[in-house]
């Protein structure tokens, strides 16, 4: 099996994925959750149901009109987000939600300012590029620059196909994705490195094989590891995907995608673009 | 040190880092902190508001903390935390809070403690006044609230009461007559005593009212989350089931793939598991919703590691070495690979728990613990049991072993 001489193939995969990702994100633009745009959130559970209608009319009476969801959740659930509300405006529609409904039980309650969102976006983007920084200098250190470049834009191309991909799904972007994106950041480059550091091993002891070749070998002996590796590392993901219950929903959601594309991108796009990055620069010598 | 002793002294290390471990751990339901996700709570952020006459400054915030720290304080939580944060925020956060939207309330409220004459004018601010507390006086066994006063407020407080001899200064909190009491004589000393309570209880809430006193600024509430005690109970159950049947899965596939190394991996799996929460418990660490995940996370990454391992003996003993020298330079080669791949981890791990705030930071947390546990189980715990099968020639047959030659 010859994966490095098929590279033009996955690199136009990646790039028709990207493409897609970019478009959602562009004209559909990412679902931000009140963690980002501030807002609040109230959750209730109910012995019975209860329509988003009932809830509305509550919502009206405290005069919130505009710009408010109501959502049935699971079990007798209802969850309404609308714009930042002052606290006495949370007390004052949960004291009438109990009082309509006396099985009501305020499941959770999130009210976010808009400078807290702004500050926490800030801070998302100034680690995700701190810590991009950070893996490069180690990289360069025990491997090579281009090790590092190839590393990286594999990294950047997981990021891309997983916010990509919430745009298309049109699912919440809370600050637990920003913890999942992090995670992914690291287990892609995880998966990366342990290719990477057979290349280099390969590197010293098969001086007669060209670089393209040895990448190649590299990449068939990491194969089982890679395969067994996702699997034992989709099992409890899929697992508390099922059974986690939706508070952690979103954030699962995003490892699967993210761990998906990771596996895919060290095989298919790092080593790929290692080999690629090494023939230019041999063509210009 | 023959070979032999090394193992002796590796394995009693083992043995004596599992029982730290489960030192920590029991009783279980009490070793382990849960946080405001998983046990229910409220999480608040108020920030400090400017006013004309007063800005915001760092003995302003000191003064906010210590007024809501005793605010919280008559609340009766267990471990609440109130704490500053940058320059004009501060966090607190109730856990198992009944009412939390009331509490919020309470908190966060302006309070002014004022003293007033009979005509209405006021005398002095709470600010003036340091504490204050409830006894009984020695002489009558009377309930009495005893008020310490700053030494601006005693000066203050000797005019007011020379002047007002006879006659009643009420204390006001929120322009709410707390309490009405006549003016015995001067009293210039910085311990004020009021008495005329009809009960220690009467006096009690009186002293708690005075002593919570008036923020010197007003604050916002800017986020606040809150979790009732119900949902916490539902994802602390669900993600302890998810991840249970997680583990069985990897258990399962481990055994299936890789035979008795496998099997051996599981054991190293188990003594990850308690080893995590063991130190979890002794870094006094809480567990969030995000943490748990990140926990489960983790097994992943150590089963990882054992992946790395296997494959890599598997790999050198295919190259024709024998079994013994093959799972010697398997784990010496998988060292490094080990070691580089999870040092670009736990490089993303600090940034997120340097960066990040509440359930992010318990999430990285949790994982960098997880990661570096595993790499500790991985290369020490699996390789003691792996050797120990070899000497017992158990993996010397076929069947029991996970790979052949080709």
């Amino acid at each position: 099996m010859d994966i490095i001489a098929k590279r033009k193939l996955w690199f136009i995969i990646s790039g028709v994925l990207l493409v897609i990702g970019i478009v959602a994100i562009l004209t559909q633009g990412l679902n931000l959750g009140i963690d980002f745009t501030g807002g609040t959130i109230m959750q209730f559970s109910f012995d019975e149901q209860v329509p988003n209608s009932e809830i509305r009319e509550i919502l009206s009476d405290s005069g919130i009109t505009k710009d408010s969801v109501v959502q049935q959740t699971e079990n007798n659930g209802v969850q309404f987000k609308t714009a930042k509300l002052s606290q006495d405006q949370v007390v004052n529609i949960q004291n009438k939600i109990e009082e309509k409904y006396p099985s009501a039980e305020m499941l959770r309650t999130a009210a976010v300012g808009p400078t807290i969102g702004q500050e926490l976006k800030a801070n998302a983007i100034k680690a995700l590029i701190i810590a991009a920084i950070a893996i490069v200098i180690y990289i360069s250190v025990r491997f090579e620059f281009r090790f590092a470049m190839a590393a990286i834009l594999a990294l950047l191309h997981d990021v891309f196909i997983v916010l990509g991909a919430f745009a298309i799904l049109g699912r919440e972007i809370n600050s637990p994705f920003v913890a999942a994106l992090l995670t992914i950041v690291g287990y892609s480059i995880n998966d990366t490195i342990v290719i990477f550091d057979r290349i280099r091993e390969k590197m010293h002891y098969s001086k007669r094989d060209t670089f393209e070749g040895l990448t190649n070998q590299a990449l068939l002996d990491t194969l089982p590891r890679s395969i067994n590796t996702s699997a034992t590392t989709l099992l409890p993901i899929l697992a508390i995907l099922f059974l986690g219950g939706t508070t952690i929903q979103t954030f699962m959601v995003a490892l699967l995608i993210g761990m998906l594309s990771g596996t895919y991108s060290s095989i298919f796009v790092a080593s790929p673009i290692l080999v690629e990055w090494n023939e230019r620069k041999e063509i210009k010598i | 040190m023959t070979w032999k002793q090394k193992r002796v002294l590796k394995l009693a290390s083992i043995v004596v880092l599992l029982l730290v471990a489960a030192y920590f751990l029991y009783p279980l339901n009490e070793s382990i902190n849960l946080g405001l996700d998983l046990q229910g709570g409220t999480h608040v952020v108020l920030e400090a508001q400017d006013t004309a006459k007063t800005k915001v400054n760092n003995e302003a915030m000191q003064r906010v903390k210590s007024v809501i720290k005793r605010r919280v304080n008559g609340m009766g939580l267990t471990e609440p935390v109130i704490q500053l944060q940058g320059e004009r925020r501060i966090i607190v956060e109730l856990p198992g809070i009944e009412n939390p939207n009331e509490a919020i309330q309470t908190i966060g409220r302006t309070a002014q403690l004022k003293f007033k004459n009979e005509a209405d004018e006021v005398l002095m601010t709470g600010d003036k006044v340091k504490d204050a507390e409830s006894g009984f006086d020695s002489k009558f066994n009377r309930p009495i609230v005893v008020m310490e006063l700053t030494s601006e407020g005693q000066s203050k407080f000797a005019e007011i009461t020379r002047n007002n001899v006879g006659r009643r200064v009420g204390i006001y909190l929120d322009n709410e007559l707390l309490t009405n009491p006549q003016v015995q004589e001067e009293i210039n000393r910085s311990k004020a005593r009021i008495t005329g309570f009809e009960s220690i209880q009467e006096a009690q809430n009186i002293a708690l009212q005075i002593r919570s006193g008036a923020l010197p600024v007003p604050v916002e509430v800017i986020e606040n989350r809150t979790v009732g005690p119900i949902l916490g109970e539902i994802s602390i159950n669900k993600s302890v089931k998810a991840g249970i049947i997680g583990l069985i899965l990897i258990v399962i596939f481990m055994t299936l793939t890789y035979r008795l190394p496998g099997v051996l991996a599981a054991i190293a799996l188990a003594f990850y598991s308690i080893i995590v929460l063991g130190v979890l418990s002794g870094l006094n660490a809480t567990l969030t919703l995000p943490g748990i995940a990140g926990l489960i996370l983790s097994i992943g990454m150590a089963v990882d590691a054992n992946v790395i391992i296997f494959e890599r003996i598997k790999y050198e003993y295919q190259q024709g070495k024998t079994l013994k020298a093959s799972v010697e330079s398997g784990f010496q080669r998988a060292f490094h690979t080990i070691l580089d791949s999870n040092v670009t981890t736990l490089i993303t791990v600090l940034v997120l728990a340097y960066f990040g705030t509440g359930t992010i930071k318990g999430f990285a947390i949790t994982l960098g613990i997880g990661i570096l546990t595993s790499m500790f189980t991985a290369i020490i715990v699996t390789r003691m049991l792996l050797n120990t099968a070899l000497d017992t020639n158990l993996l010397q047959k076929n069947s029991l072993l996970g790979w052949s030659r080709r």
